[in-house]
This record gives structure tokens, C-alpha cells and sequence, in this order.
């Protein structure tokens, strides 16, 4: 049986509470926003995309303490990185939270949102800020649902 | 922190049900008794659907074991059983709803059917201009209907406003019924706030200018006894898997006198008189608006639900639920930071409540860890969490099952959130 104290840990609930790059920056050249029509979140992220690099990255919105975790531990992972890197990123990410096998040195600090995989309801909660990153990177500023 | 009001006790001189009693009915219901992550499961979302007794689950088996074949066509014995089930189980929801006539008990598929029914039938006499009135606290099932049939007409949308406490006060209907106003739709008990609005006060004001009233009933009939005639309205709508039954079968009445008038609502079979490529024309009450095989073994298991409630007393219920609200609310003020979402005076079977510093989804997952199911999120009412300022709530709602122990477990599951986020 799992624990709760897995899925919320003092990382996540501090991300929460403090979400960093919790921001609209005023050099975002790219944005999507991330909408869950079943629990009502919603998260706006930016980008500053410079020469395929995420200069900065900043997410606006209201959600749960995993989708606020997630988009804050997002913007942190992926600043500084290349595109092809961030999408990679994400597919890894994913992997980690459906509970499939996942690249826990190339995760980082992300790892430690491992325990929603025990949570299938939550999954949508901790990748809907890396759904509307990965549309803000292709450049098309809709709104992504996750139904 | 607001202290949660008292709950007036409508039906207060019956006797409630008694703990033993409780724990008798529990054994009818098979699923109530698995554990949910180690714990006993303490089924506290009945507002989105109820749990089945045994009674309703055998009558629809034995309905397909027995008796299953097309109703109103063949002329074979099982044919003819069929139809004697299916009709039977439309006297008994007459019976239940004390309808006049079985004719006005038309079958759908839910609530959310039969209010698009009348949008849809009752609608086509709408014009540019003319208004309809709902209120601020509707279900989106009786919003975004009448939302379509203003697109098609022109037609406008009149919101009738909710109060800080939850409830809705008569002379904003008085205010809001004007000359082109053709339909007040409002909802028996709110689905959210658990409030029960002074629908027979409202009909008969509205009855006054000559409007007609439909109530969606879908959180009502499980909880309080309902007399159609008693309330004067002109349509009800209810569903069965709320009311201890099957899904995919709801109900629609409506006064013989205004179905009557109605033009069809969806074509096919067993709704005409006859059919030519000329012209075809249509049955009369209830097939008119049932085209199609209906859901027969639905509705066997919906007169078995209104059987198995009758049976303990739907006024005797009424007290249960209203001793169990009124508990619930008193007791989850001990939790910190907590605020409950509609505090009217008169309210029955569903609490809502924030969290302070905590989102209803991550109250919800802690709850369900701790074996308690909840509802969390807007509860497909997003005006009233606009009005409430608020993006989700942490709903639980009651059934004729519940014990005191569960209120109790949801109150120690709330202090556990508490605790983690602390």
C-alpha cells in the first residue's frame, strides 16, 4: 500500500506553497496554456525561446499542490536547456509518473513526483504544465485540455 | 470560520432510522463492505450516484432471465411480460411521484435527458426575445440546455441570484418573472449546497403569470418524499442511479395537459400512429416522447429502487439524511481552516467545504487513502464556484446507508489533509 507522505513530500508540498518562476515574464516569445476541465486547473506557461534555448520559462494559474509542484519543478528542470533536451525531458518525466521506466539521472529533482504513479487519477495533475510547455515550444498558443 | 447553521428537521416528528436498522440495510448492499486501501470503504458521494441494493440488482437479472424480450410489439408470452414490466414499473413511478396519470411518466435516460426533452420539445414554441428563468445554482444540465435553445431561437437566459448563505429568495423570481418569460427551470435541492428551494412557493408564483415550472429533481426523490401534485409543477425530472437504481434510466414527468401539446422529441419506432412517406403521425402520451426500445430492464430496476425505498420511508430517510448533514456540519468545524459552502436554513444530504491553503483534489486523494469517497472539484456547477469565489470544493453527500462512523471518518480523514499540509 502506498503512503500519502510518498506523493506529497516536503519538496512538493514547499512547491506548492512557493512556486518558483510563478510569473509572466515580459521577453516570453511563446506561451500555451493547460486546462483540466475535471478539477477546474488551470496553468499558463511562458517562454523566452532564444536560438532553440529556453532563455526563461514562468508559468500563471491555479491548480492542486501536484499540478502547482509539477509546473514549479518544470520551469526550474527545463530553463537553460535546448528544445530537443526539454521534449526529452518531458517523455522521460511522463515515463516516471505512468510508471514506466524512467531515467532517474537525467529526471534530477523531478523524481521526486515518482509517487503519483500510484495515483493514475493524478497523472493528468503533474504533466498538464509539460503538456502546455510542449505546445508553448510548438508553437501553438491554445488551450490544451486533458480530456 | 462561519458556524454551520442548524438544519431545520422537515419531517422531525418521524421516528429516525435506528443504528441497528442502519447496519441491516448496509448488509443490502454488497459493495459497501470492501476495503479501500486497507480501510473500510465509507461511501460518502452519493450525489453523484447512489450504491445498489441487492433488490435492484436481482430484479434486473431476473428480468433478462426471465422475461427479457421488445416491449409493445411482439405478440409472444415473453413479448407480452415485457411490456407488463416495463408498464408497471411506469405505474409505479406514478404511484411514487403521486402523478395523476401513468401517461405523464415518460422513461429517458437521466435527469440530463429529460430536461433536454422539454428544451427541445417544449422549446420549438420559443421565440426571439422570449425568456427563460433558471438560477444561479443549477446543475450545468439545466443551464447548458436551455443555453442550445437559445442559440436556436434567440431567446434569452434569465439567472435568478444565490445568496452568501446558498439560498434563493422569492421576490428575485417575482422580479425576474416579466411578460416573455415561458419557462422558470430551478432545482429542487442543490446538488452543491444542498439547500432545498421553496419549489411549491415558486410555482405558484410563477403559475401566477402563467409560466410553467420545470424542477430538476435529481438530488431530491432519494432524499425527501416528492408529490408532484403537492409541489404544482409542470415537469420533473430525476434519474434512477441516484435513487439506488440502474444508470441509463431517468424519468420525465410532465401535466398530461402540457405533454400533450408537445411535438415529439426524438423520431423512430413505438412513437407513431402511422407511418407513410406522405406523412406520418404520432402516438399519444408517453410513447410519443419514447422512441426507440427503451431501457426496460432500467426501468424494472428503477421500480425495485422505489420499491426498496418506500419500503423504509423516503420521509424516514428525509430524517436520517437531515440528522446526518446536520452532525457533518457540526463536526467539521473542529477541522482548521475549514469553511463550509452553503450554510442555508433549510438544507439535506450534500456538504461542501474549502480547505484553507489546500486544493479540493489533493483533499480528495487523502480522503480516498484514508477509504473515505468524496467528490472534489466544481461539481459541474462552474457559475457557482465563480459566485463563490472559490475553484473546487470537497463535496460529501449522504445516503439512507451512512452511519454517524462515517461522518466521523470523514472528519478524522480531514484532520489527516490538515496534518500532511501542516
Amino acid at each position: 500500500m502506498s503512503d500519502v507522505r510518498e506523493l506529497y513530500q516536503s519538496v512538493i508540498l514547499d512547491h506548492s506553497r512557493k512556486p518558483r518562476n510563478f510569473r509572466e515574464p515580459e521577453q516570453a516569445n511563446r506561451e500555451a496554456e493547460g486546462f483540466n476541465p475535471l478539477c477546474g486547473d488551470k496553468v499558463k506557461v511562458f517562454v523566452k525561446l532564444e536560438d532553440d534555448r529556453l532563455e526563461d520559462v514562468a508559468f500563471q494559474g491555479s491548480g492542486c499542490a501536484i499540478s502547482t509542484a509539477s509546473a514549479s519543478l518544470m520551469t526550474e528542470a527545463v530553463k537553460g536547456r535546448r528544445r530537443s533536451e526539454a521534449e526529452a525531458l518531458f517523455r522521460c518525466f511522463r515515463g516516471l509518473v505512468t510508471g514506466e521506466a524512467a531515467d532517474a539521472e537525467q529526471l534530477g529533482k523531478l523524481t521526486v513526483l515518482a509517487g503519483v504513479r500510484d495515483f493514475p487519477m493524478r497523472v493528468k495533475c503533474a504533466t498538464l504544465a509539460w503538456h502546455a510547455l510542449s505546445a508553448a515550444l510548438a508553437d501553438r498558443n491554445e488551450v490544451i485540455s486533458t480530456e | 470560520m462561519r458556524p454551520a447553521q442548524p438544519v431545520v428537521a422537515g419531517n422531525a416528528a418521524k421516528p429516525p432510522l435506528t443504528d441497528l436498522e442502519v447496519e441491516r440495510l448496509r448488509a443490502d448492499f454488497p459493495i459497501l463492505g470492501q476495503r479501500i486501501h486497507g480501510k473500510p470503504l465509507v461511501y460518502l458521494d452519493n450525489a453523484a450516484t447512489t450504491q445498489k441494493p441487492h433488490a435492484v440488482l436481482e430484479a434486473v437479472t431476473r428480468y433478462y432471465e426471465r422475461d427479457n424480450s421488445n416491449v409493445h410489439r411482439g405478440v409472444h408470452a415473453l413479448g407480452e411480460r415485457a411490456t407488463a414490466d416495463y408498464e408497471g414499473a411506469r405505474e409505479r413511478v406514478r404511484r411514487f411521484l403521486n402523478a395523476r396519470e401513468a401517461r405523464e411518466i415518460v422513461f429517458t435516460r437521466g435527469t440530463t435527458e429529460s430536461i433536454n426533452l422539454v428544451a427541445a420539445s417544449f422549446g420549438a414554441r420559443l421565440r426571439a426575445g422570449d425568456e427563460i428563468l433558471i438560477t444561479h445554482m443549477e446543475h450545468h444540465s439545466n443551464i447548458v440546455p436551455w443555453q442550445l435553445l437559445v442559440e436556436r431561437t434567440g431567446a434569452r437566459l434569465r439567472v435568478v441570484p444565490v445568496s452568501d448563505a446558498g439560498a434563493l429568495d422569492l421576490a428575485d423570481f417575482e422580479r425576474g418573472i416579466g411578460p416573455r418569460t415561458r419557462i422558470v427551470a430551478v432545482t429542487h435541492v442543490s446538488n452543491v449546497l444542498g439547500t432545498v428551494n421553496p419549489v411549491h412557493d415558486i410555482v405558484e408564483l410563477a403559475h401566477r403569470e402563467g409560466v410553467p415550472v420545470l424542477v430538476d429533481g435529481a438530488q431530491a426523490p432519494a432524499r425527501l418524499p416528492v408529490d408532484v401534485q403537492g409541489l404544482g409543477c409542470d415537469f420533473y425530472a430525476f434519474s434512477g442511479h441516484k435513487l439506488y437504481g440502474p444508470t441509463g434510466i431517468g424519468v420525465l414527468y410532465g401535466r398530461a395537459e402540457l405533454l400533450d401539446g408537445l411535438p415529439p422529441y426524438q423520431g423512430g419506432g413505438q412513437m407513431i400512429a402511422t407511418v407513410s412517406f406522405e406523412k406520418t403521425t404520432f402516438a399519444g402520451l408517453p410513447a410519443r416522447f419514447e422512441a426507440g426500445t427503451p431501457n426496460v430492464s432500467g426501468a424494472v430496476g428503477l421500480a425495485a429502487a422505489i420499491d426498496y425505498v418506500d419500503a423504509i420511508g423516503t420521509d424516514r430517510i428525509e430524517v436520517h439524511e437531515r440528522d446526518l448533514l446536520a452532525r457533518a456540519s457540526e463536526a467539521v468545524t473542529s477541522v482548521p481552516g475549514v469553511r463550509v459552502i452553503g450554510t442555508a436554513r433549510d438544507r439535506i444530504g450534500v456538504l461542501s467545504l474549502v480547505l484553507e491553503g489546500v486544493h479540493a483534489h489533493d483533499v480528495g486523494t487523502i480522503l480516498d487513502h484514508e477509504g473515505v469517497a468524496i467528490r472534489a472539484g466544481h461539481h459541474c456547477a462552474q457559475p457557482l464556484m465563480e459566485r463563490y469565489g472559490v475553484p473546487a470544493t470537497t463535496r460529501a453527500s449522504f445516503g439512507l446507508y451512512n452511519r454517524r462512523e462515517d461522518v466521523e471518518a470523514l472528519v478524522s480523514g480531514l484532520h489527516r489533509v490538515v496534518q500532511v499540509f501542516g
